[in-house]
């Protein structure tokens, strides 16, 4: 049923707001993503899905890792945006650790500079086959409670 | 059939029909909202989905209570429902409505969250608002009918509304804040990104928001049933009249709901007080004279 009711949440990292700004163009009655049922909450207790724009830097490391643990299973993660994925133009910032999987695992990249809303769309739509694996495996995925020390090592996207 | 029959039917539509007529109705309420902000919409069934879907998510609940209160106060408005729809005493359906409120506010205290705790103080005062109005209107209702038991309107040559249309007006004004439409959503609101997060349920999961979803349906045919009332006497057809004065009721409620922007709880208790303070004042007034 997660197919039909995914509520995303969405947190803005180090970016220059512009895939933030379409993020949000997706809820305005041009894209309607309600129409899939998504419904964009602040909260990330009501969350299925978590939107991530921007990269990771030393500030926002603790903020996004809360903000995914506080999210109950099944969940999933896409990262929207060059930055997202790997920093993009933000990379060589004395702050900044890179993409969002320095921090969390991501499941969905989405490519752009800035993402179009059509492809955040198309992201959250293939985040919706990753949670309803998750749902049908019933597996509760162990928390990946990374440590500062280990953020700036690699991981590869995906929770299992 | 004889009575007891017709009272288990009754019991039986209350239970299981009822939150079917309360998700559809929710489900229009989105797709006409969409319509009016030139959106497509979310499907009719929207509504059954999220409930499924969070009923197949984790549910952590920061304490025991929360799941405790929460199924408290679904089961207070289902009893509400129930004894609304078998005709019983109207004093007794608002007392069991009024308890499921409390459980729920404890609900929001029981919780850690800033935002739960400000949703429950702003539930209270919600409560405030409303409540004299509910209480003044089964007044009314004993002032029309002669008795407080519901089934005594279906024995009535005229419906309620032609003897107490004021109270029926100042009914009318708190629907909205039971409704949990804006102008006044303040504890919660169906819209997401507010900026209590949502409210008195921002720490709910899984089946404890599920239990709110269903407990929010029940609501809102409770609500209506209550206009219904004020509609129905001894002609059968008359059902049909109350039918559609609920579904007006509706749809004005969604219109208000999209024209106005939310107000701070002072004016939101100042004006649900004069509104129906004056309109029932001046409604005894007027029975009394007759
Ligand atoms: S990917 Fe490009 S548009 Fe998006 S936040 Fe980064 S710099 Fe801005």
């Amino acid at each position: 049923m997660v197919r039909k009711s995914p509520w995303i949440l969405h947190y803005d990292g180090s970016s220059c707001n512009g895939c933030d700004i379409e993020v949000l163009a997706c809820l305005t009655p041009v894209f309607d993503v309600e129409r899939f049922g998504i419904i964009n909450t602040g909260n990330p207790k009501h969350a299925d899905i978590l939107l991530i724009t921007g990269s990771i830097n030393e500030q926002n490391l603790p903020v996004v890792k809360q903000l995914y643990d506080q999210m109950p299973t099944p969940r999933a993660v896409v990262a929207i945006g060059a930055c997202a994925a790997t920093g993009g133009v933000f990379k060589d910032c004395y702050n900044v650790y890179g993409g969002v999987a320095t921090a969390i695992p991501v499941d969905v990249y989405v490519p752009g500079c800035a993402a179009r809303p059509e492809n955040i769309i198309a992201g959250v739509v293939k985040a919706l086959d990753v949670l309803e694996n998750r749902r049908v495996k019933k597996s509760k995925p162990k928390k990946e409670l990374s440590t500062r020390k280990n953020a700036k090592a690699k991981t590869t996207g995906g929770e299992e | 059939m004889n009575s007891f029959t017709l009272v288990l039917i009754e019991v039986l539509l209350a239970v299981i029909a009822a939150p079917i007529v309360g998700g559809l109705l929710t489900g229009i309420d989105r797709k006409i909202t969409a319509r009016m902000q030139r959106r497509k919409g979310p499907p009719l069934l929207q509504p059954f989905y999220d409930v499924a879907k969070l009923l197949q998510k984790e549910s952590s609940t920061v304490n025991m209570f929360t799941r405790f209160f929460t199924s408290f106060s679904l089961f207070f408005t289902v009893l509400a429902v129930v004894l609304l729809f078998i005709g019983q005493d109207l004093l007794l359906c608002i007392f069991s409505f009024t308890l499921a409120m409390i459980f729920f506010v404890i609900m929001g205290y029981s919780g850690y969250s800033p935002y739960s705790f400000i949703g429950a103080e702003r539930e209270l005062i919600q409560i405030m608002c409303y409540e004299p109005m509910i209480l003044i209107m089964a007044f009314g209702f004993y002032e029309s009918t002669g008795s407080f038991k519901i089934s005594e309107t279906l024995v009535q040559s005229t419906p309620v509304i032609t003897k107490i249309p004021l109270i029926f007006l100042g009914f009318i004004f708190i629907l909205t804040i039971k409704l949990r439409k804006s102008p006044f959503d303040l504890s919660m609101s169906h819209h997401a990104h507010q900026e209590l997060v949502k409210g008195i349920t921002t720490e709910l999961t899984g089946i404890c928001m599920a239990m709110v979803e269903v407990t929010h349906w029940f609501e809102t045919v409770f609500s209506l049933a209550l206009v219904y009332v004020f509609f129905i006497w001894a002609n059968p057809y008359s059902h049909v009249i109350a039918v559609a004065a609920c579904l007006i009721a509706y749809f004005l409620e969604i219109l208000i709901d999209n024209i106005f922007a939310r107000l701070k709880w002072e004016p939101v208790l100042r004006t649900s007080w004069i509104v129906t303070g004056a309109a029932s004042l001046a409604n005894f007034i007027i029975l009394g004279l007759i």
